[in-house]
């Protein structure tokens, strides 16, 4: 049996790290753009994306999957139910309900996105305006003394509460259960109705807390590669 | 012919104005002193100078080439605006290396980069490129030696003393060969027995000949190292003279009083 529930929730926890996998990938650049939107010079992109960062944030991400879930497919049925049509009517009613698995990477990404962005900010606004001054009489360009200069050291900076941000991300993935996605905790969950085992979802923790230790060693590891300069 | 022009510079934050017609002239190989109390301008001055601010009105050349002025009306090209920036070249207080390099890299990235673009801009080929790029950790040592850390080029910042980084400052300004080297109040982030090895890099540079205007608190040194010195005061030049004459013959009451409140201090 112990075997058969760990097979199984390892095929769950497959998804969870698929979840947890694509986030990642699309919300560390996403994220970066989001912060540079933040810090914009020109204040309609700046108050446009601190609004969307403060919407995202200020709400939770379950009421966020159910949103993007659900979200199109009603507005798509209202749409067809006006009973009239013209172009914009004709595109909304043409809305219809995500893949759950589509819903899910939406959503987590806009999620962590925003929250990624916060980071970045943090870590860019920290570095002494010195150093860009320091590019600039130099001679180098902006775009320069961000890559060549500043970056490195933001992300010395922002590997802690990235880390953090990161090992939350891995437990948030269980939500996706809300929108019937099957991952670990369901698969977990799934032998109470089967068997009437309760053990194999306390099991699922095992799973998470394996992962996250990886985790933790390796950005242990970043912290101590960059451990050899100050600032 | 001066190789530093300032004419009538003005600069305000806001409501306050904080240069009110700044104007003098350097020549080339001379040092020039710019002494008075914080917040006289000095340090705006020189920012102004090296394009870290942009002034108000006025106009600033260097060899010849106008690097600022209030009264151009056409936008300035990429390339013009490094080669106006690249006449001048700033130390700053509080030393800003690069943290996450080696001594030598810190000393060679910006020229590295230089290299690069200039290349770039004249289509030279490959091999041109890299021999031209080869050339300058070999030039940067040489500067390197002679601030006197030929043995720390593999040290990062946080392994120098104070003095030792203010050094690397100057060599890594030096590397891009400004026509006028300023300097920010470079002893005043140091501790008082290491300011010694940082001004005796710069009395060797003013030995040498090397263009200099040093905005400073040290008055001893300001007297033995420049030509000529300027007493700011509330945003105007209040003196302006030789060391003899402002060290010695000030002839406003408010030198006078600077003066002997730097003495007691």
């Amino acid at each position: 049996m112990f075997w058969n529930v760990t097979q199984s929730l390892l095929e769950g926890f497959g998804k969870t790290l698929e979840i947890f996998a694509l986030t990642l990938l699309l919300a560390l650049p996403l994220g970066l753009l989001l912060s540079f939107g933040s810090m914009s010079r020109f204040r309609p992109v700046k108050w446009l994306v601190k609004t969307f960062i403060w919407i995202i944030r200020g709400t939770p991400l379950m009421l966020q999957l159910i949103v993007i879930y659900y979200g199109p497919g009603l507005v798509g049925a209202w749409a067809q139910a006006l009973e009239q049509s013209n172009f914009l009517v004709d595109w909304l009613a043409s809305w219809s309900v995500f893949d759950r698995f589509v819903a899910v990477i939406v959503a987590f990404v806009i999620n962590y996105s925003c929250y990624f962005s916060e980071i970045y900010r943090g870590g860019i606004e920290s570095i002494s305006r010195g150093q860009y001054e320091a590019g600039q009489v130099l001679g180098m360009t902006r775009t320069q003394v961000f890559f060549r200069v500043v970056l490195l050291q933001v992300v010395k900076r922002i590997v802690p509460p990235m880390s953090n941000e990161i090992i939350t991300l891995v437990k948030d993935t269980s939500l996706a259960r809300i929108i019937a996605v099957y991952e670990v905790i369901w698969a977990g969950q799934a032998f109470i109705k089967s068997d009437g085992l309760l053990w194999p979802l306390f099991y699922t923790g095992a799973f998470y807390l394996l992962f996250n230790g990886l985790l933790t060693i390796v950005f242990g590891r970043i912290e101590k590669k960059l451990d050899y300069f100050r600032g | 012919m001066a190789i530093l022009e300032v004419q009538n510079i003005c600069k305000r934050f806001q409501q306050n104005e904080v240069l009110k017609g700044i104007s003098f002239s350097l020549e080339e190989g001379r040092v020039l002193s710019v002494i008075g109390s914080s917040g006289s301008g000095k340090t705006t001055l020189l920012r102004c100078i090296t394009g870290l601010e942009t002034a108000d009105s006025g106009k600033i050349s260097v060899g010849g080439r106008v690097t600022f002025d209030s009264s151009r009306t056409e936008k300035l090209t990429k390339a013009e605006k490094r080669e106006n920036q690249l006449c001048t070249g700033l130390v700053f207080q509080s030393f800003n290396l690069f943290p996450q390099y080696t001594v030598l890299r810190n000393v060679t990235l910006a020229k590295e980069l230089l290299v690069k673009e200039t290349c770039r801009a004249e289509k030279c080929g490959k091999a041109e490129q890299k021999a031209r790029l080869a050339a300058v950790p070999e030039e940067a040592k040489r500067i390197i030696e002679s601030v006197g850390l030929s043995d720390k080029l593999d040290s990062y910042p946080c392994e120098l003393s104070g003095g030792q980084q203010q050094r690397v400052a100057i060599a890594r300004a030096l590397m891009l060969s400004p026509k006028v080297l300023c300097f920010d109040e470079p002893t005043s982030a140091l501790d008082p027995e290491i300011t010694g090895e940082v001004l005796a890099v710069i009395r060797k540079l003013a030995k040498e000949g090397r263009t200099m205007l040093i905005v400073t608190h040290e008055m001893g040194f300001a007297r033995e190292v420049s030509g000529e010195v300027i007493f700011m005061h509330d945003g105007v030049i209040g003196e302006q003279g030789t060391p003899e004459e402002i060290f010695d013959h000030p002839k406003t009451a408010r030198l006078q009083e600077f003066l002997s409140a730097a003495l007691r201090a």
